[in-house]
């Protein structure tokens, strides 16, 4: 079988150091060399062979990642079609621009569970595991379309099918000058089209600006972990990144910078903020108040309170607690191999509803149970996301890229003074691309549309 | 008191557009045929505007000829003028529009039937099919002549169980009161087809004589002299205009306060009515802001004074419609002639056909034009052209021929019917074609010309010109890919002349054409070709070269298509068995029983997720093992 160039980020978000970007398909290894360069071209490299070097943003002119890339032709590879693995760092917006750059060259972005799909038409995997395959295409699907359902209360969506919406009054309205030359309809002009399309690519662009900033990106629950100097945040955060990024010591105070991470726990995906509680000795509630804190808290989805059981409880470990009253929280007593001095009733008291989880970080103790109990409040509903659309985040990066480059190519079929029917074909197009967005692209709302907006018959 | 009379090879039921395409190809393809008709006055009758052609429409009426059909002929023979739309627009939406002499079409569609090799034209009302093994074998009528066939084509238009509406009457009629069709509607039920009640309407007709065409506009037709046909040659030159006027304030209050007598209003109506062809009360609701309305004047043929007054669809009763002419300037004292009025009409639900038009029900047994849900007679045509050449070929023993939705707006049109099925009257717009950068009206003859001969219906001297006139359009674009242009003194100036910037090196002629201001003849004035090119060659020349950008870009998605519409699907695939599905899906796949995975994909309820699941069991050859 013979299928297009499918790409995706392969490794969990946010899990590692590393992430890797996969290509599959007859244009794989020329799309990658596309933005690659190093000291031989991919397409000249040996089959099943990794090379070091650095991706270029053609357009920019510049390179963007250090990269490693392997390269491993067909048929001997997972979906026995030509695959490259373009390995870059693993933080979030690393990953995401690899990916960008590789789909604006023309890749497309798989579908959940293509990869093994493929694999599974070219025969790579054996005819048994089909009902699995399919469940997890289903499985994939319907998550994402729950997540697509989501979002449709979500701001991004409304945006989207308010943009759809002038694009499609566009598009009826040039249809309307072809279906109906005689209609007394106002001629949609060239000018008139551009001012329109003009409109729709500043929102898009302006769309992606706050992508950029981070703020669709953000690609999981905002999760602060909160406590006093020297109790075991920086810890708390390796443990559960599995890998040491902050930097523990004795001397309480080590952290001086918020520092985010982005993790992956039982399926949940977290953005871990390491607050920088401490200056000297003061804490971060004790400097801005316990009202002014308890806003910084509220914006995150989860907060992790850590409380040294070693210690009994302090003035200020009270006002940890006030500052997270009300909101979802998880109480981790740390040190747990030590003696406990803490008093748990006043803890537990303390701590409302929400779950206690002892540790002892330095023995990697109680983890799995604090993993379960994220995993628990998440899938529970336990935790009310601030911002549910991380899923399918990249996904929607990508596509408002499209629609932007279909924008551009009608505002340049306008500049030529090409055909109004011809410059439509690209505003389709980009209608169809924003459809993706919010599920929705039956065309038949165009023939609705037509006649709803203009009165015609005979 | 039934006798047997004849034996034929194929039957066509209905001499309106399109059974005159179904009989005629069948016939022409060599099949003994039958075209029985309830009137032989009324062969080819236009019941609504005496118009042919438009966006789309005009588009079909040339694949037909492409493919050896007759609409494009006989109106060429019998227009009284004819107009090419949207020439200031790209060439994929030109679109020529003819106004018929209604009666002169009709009787040259006779003639042409009657001089037909193979064709009996007979007058009779079919009311039952002759069955046997599930199998059509013949049709029985009204007299009782039961007459035996191979296959059979029903092309009944909007007879069956007609209804005439004109505001608060109502009767059981065909269209301008001719007989219905109503024991066959009840027969096909039996049958156990799905069938929809639809609904249309016509507007009043007037006398010329009494038209004050000085307070109205003139429509001329082109200067130019056109054709549908590629085979025409001689043009008809003494055309007659058409008119516009408009409704106002006046007739706006005057509908506004008798509504309450319109059926539409008063419930009396049953049937779905197409929403591109609203009645003028429907569009005053509707659209109530809208100060007026514009009204066309056609008339309806040389020898006559009755006019067509388009854009006053109604189905109010008749005094209101004398008072609304009234109302509209030039129409103050027109004399109504004929009323307008709505029908209601049972048409069978599409999707219960295969994509060659014939039934999945009854083998051997074909349906063509409005009976199948569509509207117009173009749509009639292209329809009842495949219905006659299917039930040939089927005589014949041969595949079937489909046209895909890349390949013409016939396929378009019926694809959108067999797969999707249709809530109203379904009407072609341009805007149902994802391709249609490459359904021309340019070039429908490169499209389907070769088609129609391998099938028998393009004579060999005919394919013999079309193959000459393709081989000098590649012979062209082949020296225009290669010639190149100099920025000589005299090439800067005859750019200069076009507006088009000078050239600051070298460049092919081809590359050049592609500039939207340079028209082929700049290019000729540079680098003239040896021997002069005919128009229609220079024509293509010019749009395959100067839109190759996004010819291509659109090849490519056909390409894709393609794909998936090469992946067949066994007919007895039973959906209700493949874990995985949707729900939804099954019940739909399961209705519509689509032959590929591309059909299958557009198959409205039907998603991606579903279609890879379809493509996973096809390609593991498990498909076989839950076939039924
Ligand atoms: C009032 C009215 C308004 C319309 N308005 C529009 C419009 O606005 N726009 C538009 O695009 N189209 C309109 N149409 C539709 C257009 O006329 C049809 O789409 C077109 O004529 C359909 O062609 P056909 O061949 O399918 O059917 P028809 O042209 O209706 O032909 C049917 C044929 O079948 C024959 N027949 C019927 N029953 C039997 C039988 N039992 N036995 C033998 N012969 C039989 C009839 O005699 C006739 O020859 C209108 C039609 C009507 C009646
Ligand atoms: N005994 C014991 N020591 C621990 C445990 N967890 C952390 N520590 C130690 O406590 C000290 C502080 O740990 P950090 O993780 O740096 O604490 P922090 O809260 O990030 O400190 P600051 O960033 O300075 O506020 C280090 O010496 C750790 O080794 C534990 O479970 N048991
Ligand atoms: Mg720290």
């Amino acid at each position: 079988m013979e299928f297009d160039t499918i790409t995706a980020i392969s490794t969990p978000m946010g899990e590692g150091a590393i992430a890797i970007v996969r290509l599959s398909g007859p244009d794989a290894v020329s799309i990658a060399d596309k933005v690659y360069s190093g000291t031989k071209r991919l397409s000249e490299v040996d089959t099943h062979t990794i090379h070091y070097g650095k991706l270029i943003d053609p357009k920019l002119d510049q390179a963007v990642e250090e990269v490693m890339i392997s390269v491993m032709r067909a048929p001997r590879t997972f979906t026995r079609e030509d695959v490259v693995e373009i390995n870059c760092h693993g933080g979030l917006v690393s990953v995401n621009r690899v990916l960008q750059l590789i789909l604006q060259q023309g890749a497309r972005l798989a579908e959940p569970g293509e990869f093994t799909k493929r694999a599974f038409l070219n025969g790579r995997i054996d005819l048994s595991q089909a009902e699995a395959v399919m469940d997890l295409i289903r499985a994939k699907t319907d998550r994402a379309m729950n997540v697509a359902l989501n979002q449709m209360e979500g701001r991004l969506s409304s945006l989207v099918m308010r943009l759809r919406q002038t694009l499609l009054e566009t598009i009826a309205h040039v249809e309307v000058n072809i279906d109906y030359p005689e209609y007394d309809a106002e001629e949609m002009t060239h000018a008139l089209l551009n001012n329109n399309l003009l409109t729709v690519k500043k929102e898009v662009e302006s769309i992606l600006q706050t992508a950029s900033q981070g703020k669709i990106l953000r690609e999981g629950l905002s999760t602060a972990i909160i406590g006093r100097p020297n109790v075991g945040k920086s810890s708390l955060m390796n443990a559960l990144v599995h890998e040491n990024k902050a930097i523990v010591t004795d001397i309480a105070g080590t952290t001086r910078d918020v520092i985010e991470e982005y993790v992956n726990v039982r399926g949940v995906p977290l953005r871990l903020v390491d607050t920088a509680g401490i200056r000297e000795t003061e804490d971060i509630v004790e400097k801005i108040g316990v009202e002014k804190s308890r806003k910084v808290l509220k914006e995150a989805d989860l907060i992790l309170l850590v409380i040294n059981g070693n210690e009994v409880l302090s003035h200020e470990d009270e006002n940890l607690f006030r500052a997270a009253e009300g909101l979802d929280k998880i109480v981790i007593i740390n040190k747990t191999d030590l003696e406990m001095k803490v008093d748990m009733d006043r803890v537990k008291k303390l701590a409302e509803n929400s779950p206690v989880i002892a540790t002892s970080l330095v023995k990697e103790e109680g983890i799995d149970e604090l993993e379960q109990a994220i995993a628990n409040l998440f899938f529970a509903g336990g935790i009310e996301a601030q911002d549910l659309t991380y899923v399918s985040n990249s996904r929607h990066i990508a596509l408002l890229q499209q629609t932007i480059h279909h924008i551009d190519e009608a505002l340049g079929g306008i500049e030529a003074d090409l055909p109004i029917d011809m410059v439509q074909i690209d505003i389709t197009r980009a209608w169809e691309i924003l459809g993706e967005i919010v599920g929705d692209t039956v065309s038949e709302s165009l023939i609705d549309q037509l006649f709803s907006q203009f009165c015609l018959g005979k | 008191m039934g006798y047997k009379a004849d034996t034929f090879d194929v039957i066509v039921v209905g001499a309106g557009h399109a059974g005159v395409e179904a009989a005629l190809a069948s016939a022409r393809m060599g099949a003994k045929t039958l075209c029985l008709t309830l009137n032989l006055d009324t062969v080819a009758y236009m019941p609504c505007n005496p118009s042919v052609g438009g966006p789309a429409k005009g588009i079909v009426v040339r694949e037909v000829d492409a493919l050896g059909g007759e609409m494009a002929r006989n109106i060429d023979k019998t227009h009284i003028q004819m107009r090419m739309l949207n020439t200031g627009k790209g060439p994929a939406v030109r679109a020529l529009r003819a106004q018929a002499d209604k009666y002169l079409y009709q009787h040259e569609m006779k003639k042409t039937m009657e001089n037909t090799e193979n064709l009996t034209l007979r007058q009779g009302m079919v009311e039952r099919l002759i069955i046997e093994d599930g199998e059509c074998r013949g049709v029985i009528t009204k007299t009782g002549a039961e007459y035996a066939a191979k296959a059979v084509v029903l092309t009944t238009g909007t007879y069956l169980r007609g209804k005439i509406i004109i505001g608060e009457l109502a009767y059981e009629s065909g269209p301008n009161n001719m007989a219905p069709s109503i024991n066959l509607s009840y027969h096909l039920q039996e049958l156990g087809f799905d069938m929809v009640r639809f609904k249309t309407g016509t507007p009043p007709r007037v006398n010329s004589k009494t038209i004050d065409y000085s307070k109205t506009e003139i429509q001329p037709g082109d200067d130019v002299p056109r054709a549908f046909s590629y085979e025409t040659t001689e043009f008809i030159t003494d055309q007659l205009p058409c008119w516009l006027t408009y409704t106002g304030e006046e007739t706006h209050q005057l509908i506004n306060g008798n509504l309450h007598r319109s059926p539409m209003y008063s419930g009396m109506i049953e049937g779905t009515g197409p929403r591109y062809c609203p009645s003028i009360e429907d569009k005053i609701v509707r659209f109530n802001d809208k100060p007026r309305h514009q009204i066309f004047l056609e008339p309806e043929g040389r020898n006559t004074e009755e006019v067509y007054v388009q854009g006053l669809s109604t189905s109010l009763p008749e005094d209101v419609q004398k008072r609304i002419l009234a109302t509209i300037p030039g129409l103050e004292k027109a004399e109504l002639m004929r009323a307008g009025y709505a029908i209601e009409y049972d048409a069978i639900v599409p999707t219960q056909l295969w994509p060659s038009l014939e039934t999945k029900r009854v083998n051997g047994l074909f349906t063509a034009g409005q009976l199948n849900g569509t509207s117009g007679y173009e749509e009639a045509a292209g329809q009842g052209l495949m219905a006659g050449i299917n039930a040939a070929l089927k005589v014949q023993d041969k595949e079937p021929l489909v046209l895909d939705r890349s390949e013409a707006y016939i396929g378009v049109l019926i694809d959108d019917l067999i797969t999707k099925g249709t809530n109203e009257p379904y009407r072609l717009l341009t805007s149902r074609a994802e391709y249609r950068l490459l359904l021309r009206h340019d070039n429908a003859d490169l499209r389907l010309t070769k088609k129609g001969h391998e099938i028998g219906l393009i004579p060999q001297d005919r394919y013999e010109r079309f193959e000459e006139k393709k081989a000098l359009i590649a012979q062209e674009i082949d020296r225009l890919e290669h010639v190149s242009i100099k920025p000589s003194e005299i090439v800067q100036q005859v750019l200069a002349e076009s507006q088009s910037t000078p050239l600051k090196e070298p460049m092919s002629a081809a590359n050049l054409l592609k500039r939207p201001e340079i028209t082929y003849p700049v290019i000729h004035k540079l680098v003239p070709a040896e021997t002069a090119l005919p128009e229609t060659v220079m024509e293509q020349v010019e749009i395959q070269v100067k839109y190759a950008g996004y010819i291509d870009k659109q090849l490519a998605q056909v390409e894709k298509m393609r794909k998936m519409e090469n992946k067949k699907l066994p007919v007895d695939l039973d959906y209700m068995a493949i874990n995985g599905l949707a729900t939804e899906a099954k019940q739909k796949l399961h209705e519509v029983r689509p032959l590929s995975v591309g059909q299958a994909s557009r198959v409205s309820g039907v998603n991606p997720a579903d279609i890879s699941i379809l493509l996973i069991y096809l390609e593991q050859g498990k498909l076989a093992k839950i076939a039924r």
